[in-house]
């Protein structure tokens, strides 16, 4: 029998595993993403619905309690995608450059020339 | 031999014309002198300003950061062919007599990169200023291995050479110790000559804030780490 917490749990990962399915059948992420995305959320139903596979999984690694192994490498995962979403928003910071840059040069293809030209005797 | 002087420019209406009616017409040696600004996406009145001083105005649409907006000038300056590029801020902190002394050494072949440094006379600076920068110098020295006596000044001469083989990427502050990675990088020669340093209440304000050391450095490590 389900508890409330796994209930609450399972509605919860059924609602983000159909956000994942609907964003690649926009393709505004890939495929490739989206199963990365629902694997993470499968494990995630297998460990609220089985609890004891996480135990297991705990005893492998060394870990005391089931819930602190997924802790510990949801952390590990967390912190991984905000290294690369800040690699991401830095590459999107220079591409934004680039095209201010290339506006700004094309616009002054034909700038008034200084006044200040002069030739050496 | 062809000049151009870059001057950087975000919300600098009150000075700029001043600055810009202060550069030099003429230098020894050089046969002509093209001035451009670049306008990183002021909200004030600075375009209009430069306008008035019958100047080249390079426009970016948003502002992008100090060091954006000289990589921009550069590749203006690569366009018109210069063989020496000076850039200049344009808070007044500078003073203009001291371009003719800046490009001497590329002039001569001595240097690829010149730097302008506030530190090499003694002259009145701030002591927070003092401090700042030569944290910002050891910061410089630690992580990229080269030692400037004034890494972050904003009055710098490049060669030919220079401007073609220097490639930062930092669009802010940062890129300031990142052209001088760049440049040992590509084992060019770096000279440093004393330049005077120009502190008025404006150009304090205008300046790199003292709180803005935490993040430049903190994206300085991010730079190497990544």
């Amino acid at each position: 029998m389900l508890t409330t917490i796994q209930i609450l749990l399972l509605i919860f990962i059924l609602f983000s595993v159909s956000r994942v399915i609907l964003r690649v059948k926009e393709k505004v992420i890939s495929t490739q993403a989206g199963f990365f995305w629902v694997l993470i959320w499968v494990a995630a139903i297998i460990g609220v619905v089985l609890p004891g596979t996480t135990t297991r999984l705990a005893s492998y690694f060394g870990v005391g309690r089931g819930v602190d192994v997924i802790v510990y490498l949801s952390l590990a995962l967390l912190f991984y995608l905000v290294f690369r979403i800040y690699v991401m928003i830095e590459d999107i910071r220079r591409e934004i450059t680039f095209l201010i840059r290339q506006l700004a040069l094309n616009s002054s293809t034909s700038p008034v020339k200084s006044p200040r030209k002069r030739s050496k005797k | 031999m062809k000049v151009v002087i870059v001057v950087p420019a975000f919300n600098e209406s009150r000075v700029i014309l001043e600055v810009l009616k202060a550069l030099p017409r003429r230098l020894k040696r050089v046969t002509s002198i093209d001035i451009v600004v670049i306008d990183d996406g002021s909200t004030d009145h600075t375009f209009g300003e430069a306008q008035k001083a019958g100047v080249n105005i390079v426009r970016h649409l948003l502002n992008r950061g100090l060091g954006a907006a000289i990589k921009t000038g550069l590749s203006w300056a690569k366009k018109q062919n210069a063989d020496i590029v000076v850039t200049f801020d344009a808070d007044g902190q500078h003073d203009s007599v001291d371009i003719q002394k800046l490009i001497k050494p590329i002039i001569l072949r001595k240097a690829d990169l010149v730097i302008g440094s506030r530190f090499l006379n003694r002259q009145q600076i701030p002591f927070d200023r003092l401090f700042l920068n030569w944290f910002a110098n050891l910061a410089t020295f630690i992580l990229y291995g080269v030692y400037c006596s004034d890494s972050q000044s904003g009055l710098r001469a490049f060669s030919k050479k220079a401007m073609n083989l220097i490639d930062f990427k930092a669009d802010r502050m940062e890129f300031s110790s990142e052209i001088l990675l760049e440049a040992k990088r590509n084992n060019m020669k770096i000279s440093e000559v004393p330049i005077k340093a120009i502190y008025t209440d404006y150009s304090r304000l205008k300046g790199q804030k003292n709180l803005n050391a935490f993040p430049v450095f903190a994206r300085f490590l991010v730079k190497l780490l990544r």
